[in-house]
């Protein structure tokens, strides 16, 4: 029983009787108050004793979890070819507030074989601690090492909130990291903020394609951890006269956590593919026609530097490979601009693109569904305006 | 080679409609599908099967009317369908999920592979497949795009990564999550279909799986969910009208404007 009453500060006074709302919760035996079995550990009594008699100890599980221990906000630092990931520089700006707010530390947790000139940028973009790991088992992103060592690293720091990017390599070790120290994990976060009363992470994602939103706790769990969705969190504007501490880690990771071998890692060539990164995107729907338009999108994407998607229709009927398809069954984006062309905007597509900042959409159908969640709609032929738009913003990025 | 497919009924979301004055979901008359990343698992492990040999067993937790989702996977070709269904499990999260999944599969005896969709289209966790994985303490491939081969004791897959792919070969048993690029589902056959009808389907409740008191259900679950809200729906913003040329020109002030390009 988590409510302890003291049998010798006890008055028999009555007053938890009153404050129970459960009833039978508490009786009164030989003149003093006794919990009973129908108590569900509610706590509303506590406050109503005079006589500090009744104590509530905290809820504890097999865990064994003291939630005050953990301290400090940690970001996983994602990097490729010696550059961390941009989702990585907006947690880091994102967890600087979150732990200005906790008045605790801020730290990046870097994993990789020699890679510690990164921290550099850790420390520019708000941590004041980088925890680093070395050595060559990291040199390639892989689930058992990488889930080894961060456990490690928690069990060992004991962290209060741990951020992941919600990438395919973040999204992969973080629900390992969390089933192995015992805590929640929520998936592909678009809010975080810190609960003024109870100091909780309040962790906002959407749900059923973005129709619901949902607002997760973990609150006996510790660390709390969330993956977060690229591209939502903003990043500061970093400051590289910044420097902080860099604490090496040994973490032990033995043949048995080694859980596969990569053979090859084969990147696409096309420079307009990565979707997730990209600050803007220009997406095809099936009014291009057929896969031999589909070079007016990506010309388009090129010439703004951005990556070309495509709806569900267009992957569906073989135009374009699967890696290029938004919505709910392929990639959520969210670019500072979403352009539209020829799509009609079912809600499948809407999933994985109205968090976008901005979206333009171009469509011959004044009728188009994408046109009601649009900033900026035109009703024209695409053919017509892509290579209209194109030379428009030649002229101008040429300036 | 005995193969299990977790699968999991959801909402077809693609047939949700919006409430265009409060901006709430309707979800009556919204049909329950199997999600569709689940299809793509369910057709890989078919494909292995036809290869190997072996067996076909598919899993969900969920409550009891969830084994019209199974038939269909039997529909399609699974040999065996199992529901984990209990009361006690109401309020899992994906900790206890994984938990109790993983537990179910250890009560049904050796397997060599377990699949499962990438993600669901409900909840899109992504979180349930690595969560077995870790507590059956076995190896993982997540986003897997295409299955390249399969040995006795490992296979090997190409695995999603940003702007590219990974070549990975990993021992078996494994846990791995199918990417909707691997293959295309079957349609159910009308013999399936008509096998899938009279297939009696196993239930296991927390008794028959062995699971711990405190780890599954709501007492396991480490989340817990604050509050739901309906975001503001998106609002249309304005459209240009008149000549195109004078509309898309338009279009690029307005985008240099607010420094969008």
């Amino acid at each position: 029983m988590a409510i302890n009453i003291n049998k010798d500060n006890c008055v028999g006074c009555g007053l938890c009787l009153d404050s129970c709302p459960y009833p039978g919760a508490i009786v009164m035996d030989g003149g003093i108050a006794v919990i009973t079995e129908k108590c569900v550990e509610c706590g509303a009594c506590v406050d109503s004793c005079n006589a500090g008699a009744i104590e509530f100890e905290e809820a504890k599980r097999e865990t064994g979890i003291n939630v005050n221990e953990f301290k400090g906000v940690w970001v996983f630092v994602e990097h490729r070819k010696n550059r961390v990931a941009n989702v990585t520089l907006e947690l880091l700006s994102e967890g600087r507030k979150l732990a200005d707010q906790l008045g605790e530390e801020l730290a990046g947790v870097l994993i990789g074989d020699d890679v510690e000139n990164l921290a550099r940028d850790c420390f520019a973009y708000g941590a004041d601690k980088v925890y680093y790991v070395d050595g060559a088992v990291y040199e390639h992103y892989s689930t058992g090492p990488y889930t080894t060592a961060f456990s490690q690293l928690i069990k060992r720091y004991k962290p209060n909130i741990v951020l992941f990017g919600a990438t395919h390599d973040g999204r992969d070790f973080a629900a390992r990291v969390a089933v192995r120290v015992y805590t929640g994990l929520t998936a592909d976060c678009t809010e975080l903020s810190i609960d003024t009363e109870t100091r909780l992470l309040n962790q906002t994602r959407p749900a059923f394609g973005g129709n619901v939103m949902a607002t997760i706790l973990t609150p006996e769990h510790r660390p709390q951890m969330a993956t977060v969705r690229p591209n939502v969190m903003k990043k500061v504007v970093p400051d590289y006269n910044r420097t902080g501490e860099i604490i090496r880690f040994d973490a032990v990771v033995t043949a048995e956590d080694i859980l596969y071998q990569v053979k090859e890692v084969v990147e696409h060539t096309a420079k307009t593919i990565n979707l997730e990164e990209a600050d803007i995107i220009v997406s095809g729907g099936r009014g291009i026609g057929g896969p031999e338009h589909y070079h007016l999108i990506e010309e388009l994407a090129e010439i703004l530097g951005g990556a070309a998607g495509a709806s569900r229709a267009v992957v569906d009927a073989g135009w374009v490979p699967h890696y290029r398809q938004v919505g709910q069954t392929g990639k959520t984006v969210a670019p500072k601009l979403y352009i539209a062309c020829g799509i009609s905007g079912a809600i499948q597509h809407l999933a994985g693109m109205q968090t976008s900042d901005f979206i333009v959409a171009i469509n011959k159908d004044p009728e188009a569904p994408i046109f009601r969640v649009a900033n900026i709609g035109i009703c024209a032929d695409l053919h017509k305006a892509l290579p209209y738009l194109k030379e428009r913003f030649r002229e101008l990025l040429e300036k | 080679m005995e193969i299990i497919v977790c699968i999991k009924q959801v909402p077809d979301t693609t047939e949700v409609k919006i409430d265009p004055e409060k901006g709430t979901l309707i979800r009556e008359g919204v049909p329950s599908i199997v999600n569709p990343f689940d299809e793509y698992a369910v057709e890989a492990a078919l494909r292995i099967k036809e290869e190997k040999g072996g067996k076909v067993t598919v899993i969900t937790m969920g409550p009891p009317q969830a084994v019209d989702a199974l038939r269909k996977c039997v529909a399609m070709g699974a040999d065996d369908a199992v529901l984990v269904s209990d009361r006690a499990f109401a309020g899992s999260d994906t900790w206890s999920t994984s938990y109790t999944l993983a537990k179910a599969i250890q009560a049904l005896g050796a397997f060599d592979l377990i699949l499962c969709g990438k993600q669901a289209i409900d909840g899109d966790t992504a979180q349930v497949g690595p969560g077995i994985a870790e507590h059956l303490k076995i190896s993982q491939v997540t986003y897997v795009q295409k299955v390249l081969g399969v040995k006795e004791d490992a296979i090997e897959v190409e695995r999603g990564i940003e702007g590219g792919y990974e070549v990975i070969e990993t021992p078996l048993p494994a846990v791995l999550t199918i990417d909707k690029s691997a293959n295309q589902p079957r349609l159910p056959s009308m013999m399936g279909t008509m096998k899938a009808l009279k297939k009696e389907i196993k239930t296991l409740t927390a008794r028959d799986i062995n699971v711990k008191e405190g780890f599954y259900g709501m007492d396991g679950s480490p989340t817990r969910v604050k509050r739901t809200f309906t975001p503001p729906p998106r609002k249309g913003g304005r459209m240009l009208g008149g000549e195109m040329e004078e509309a898309l020109r338009e279009l690029v002030k307005i985008l240099r404007e607010e420094k969008i390009v």
